[in-house]
């Protein structure tokens, strides 16, 4: 199986505390992958490193068949102010924004693209609603059509599903599987171990540490999970420095 | 109806320092709406206002240096401005310091100094003249600043909208599609500053802000959207500043003053009367829908 992006010996770190500390594994190619763990275990701080808004202190990520401009990233926590008078067509045309960029227009083509896309994720008549109209539920099916019309190859979501009630999951959940059958990568950050085993053939159990990788059945068995909650949340403010010796 | 006549048209008619001064708000009033809308947008308001104070040490060394000359204090205001914008966001990203609070101590720490500056070589007419502005003062070179400025921001406003409202409402979709965000903070505020410099010849420095900002907010109680707002905003300001003009004109009190305080007017009118959050709206609310 080819690998989508290789993460080798990563190492993230707030204040010299790592969050992720020496992980080294493969997401594969065309297939959805669950990332899960406990909180704190430094989940969306490995997404956040893959799309680069953080850096590694040590070790690197590699994406060995592309460029890193095809990928979409959803937030857990979207910084978006939705007080913000911007209608959900204009917001949903930003997908575009590798086509159009920041001086280009938009043309019949990104409009017809972003009204499908709104069609898509069940908004259809909404297009010219002010975002602040919308809620919560719809407001994530308006982020999910912007990642439609993003039309990357590697699409990283941060707990989509928190806070969203089950039909809205579950259309969105169908969506993910569109991307599957389009042989898109998905990586996406989920608690809901039922979500993940019916819905991610590959998983990644996380604390901090890498805990397993692989096909879901066999990464999140219950000695697995067991070891991860056994991973300390704790920060440790008397923690020596690691040396690389130590960590291997 | 000659009196009438004499009182709205006859300033303009005779002298034509007032024709210059109108001519310089409406130019004025063209450019700072969209920087105003967007100052509140990104809540940056008050931030707006240290910054117009900060003009002042700016342009009293100017003063200091060329006397009442527009190019020289201009200029001044003009790199402290930017200067003062440049070191708060640092301050504040390096510091523990919120930047609310970087830039009062900004403000205060300008006041003081520009008002010494002038205070060293200048009278206390000069130091009124620059505080709050004097429409004697608006000579042909100042119209063409305002000029240059109302256009300058309109094209650079056009150049950088869209990354801008991105960077207003999501910033960090523009940080993973991998846009430097702060490139266009620090252009919109370098606009803003160029427009409060252009405002200060007729405003004076202690009030550049009221025809960029009061509009803008009296605007929001109206209208809903980015573009919608800038153009209500306008006809708000080109009024603003003739009726402040005229009354500035026939009272012999200071521009500046007149001219925020009918944009303040605009402002107080809509509050209690607009179609958004306004105090009618909260005090006789239409009837709800069905769905």
């Amino acid at each position: 199986m080819t690998a989508a992006l290789r993460l080798v010996d990563v190492t993230v770190a707030y204040d010299r505390h790592p969050a992720v500390h020496h992980v080294s594994v493969e997401i594969p190619e065309g297939a959805c992958t669950a990332i899960v763990g406990p909180n704190g275990a430094g989940k969306s701080t490995l997404l956040k490193a893959m799309v680069g808004l953080v850096r590694a202190v040590q070790g690197r990520i590699e994406f060995p068949r592309r460029t890193r401009a095809k990928i979409a990233y959803l937030p857990q926590q979207s910084d978006v102010d939705r007080t913000f008078p911007i209608s959900v067509l204009d917001m949903v045309l930003l997908g575009r924004w590798h086509g159009i960029g920041a001086f280009g227009a938009a043309g019949a083509a990104d409009i017809d693209g972003a009204m499908h896309a709104i069609d898509a994720v069940g908004l259809r008549g909404f297009e010219q609603r002010p975002l602040s109209t919308l809620s919560a539920g719809q407001f994530q099916r308006a982020l999910f059509a912007r990642m439609l019309l993003q039309d990357a190859e590697i699409i990283l979501l941060d707990e989509p599903f928190n806070a969203i009630d089950a039909r809205t999951t579950a259309d969105l959940l169908a969506l993910v599987r569109r991307w599957r059958e389009d042989r898109r990568t998905v990586v996406c950050v989920l608690h809901d171990l039922d979500q993940v085993r019916a819905n991610f053939p590959h998983a990644l159990l996380m604390a901090r540490e890498l805990i397993a990788a692989g096909p879901t059945e066999q990464a999140l068995t219950p000695a697995n999970l067991l070891r991860a909650r056994a991973m300390a949340e704790s920060w440790d403010d008397t923690a020596g420095i690691c040396h690389p010796s130590a960590a291997a | 109806m000659d009196f009438l006549w004499d009182f709205l048209f006859g300033p303009f008619v005779d002298h034509g320092f007032m024709r210059r001064a109108l001519v310089a708000c409406l130019a004025l009033s063209t450019g700072s709406c969209t920087v105003g809308v967007f100052l509140i947008l990104r809540r940056m308001s008050l931030m707006g206002d240290a910054l117009a104070h900060a003009l002042l040490p700016g342009a009293a060394i100017g003063f200091l240096l060329g006397g009442l000359s527009l190019p020289a204090m201009s200029a001044g205001g003009f790199v402290a401005g930017v200067a003062t914008a440049l070191l708060s966001g640092v301050v504040a990203r390096f510091t523990s310091l919120r930047e609310d609070a970087s830039f009062a101590a900004a403000y205060l720490t300008a006041l003081a100094a520009g008002v010494m500056i002038v205070s060293l070589k200048g009278s206390t007419v000069d130091l009124m003249h620059i505080l709050f502005g004097s429409i004697l003062a608006v000579d042909d070179l100042s119209l063409a600043l305002v000029a240059a400025t109302a256009s300058i921001t309109l094209l650079g406003m056009a150049a950088i909208y869209r990354p801008l409202v991105v960077e207003c409402f999501n910033p960090g979709f523009l940080a993973a599609v991998g846009v430097r965000g702060s490139l266009y903070h620090y252009a919109f505020l370098a606009l803003a500053v160029l427009n409060m410099v252009a405002a200060f010849q007729a405003l004076g420095t202690l009030m550049a802000l009221g025809l960029l900002l009061l509009p803008a907010v009296a605007a929001s109680f109206w209208a809903r959207q980015v573009v919608t707002m800038a153009l209500v905003a306008l006809p708000m300001a080109a009024m603003s500043g003739l009726v402040g003009l005229l009354i500035s004109y026939h009272t012999s009190v200071p521009s500046g003053p007149a001219i925020v305080l009918v944009a303040s007017l605009f402002y107080i009118a809509s509050l209690l009367l607009g179609t958004n959050d306004s105090v009618r709206m909260r005090l006789a609310p239409p009837a709800h829908l069905q769905a």
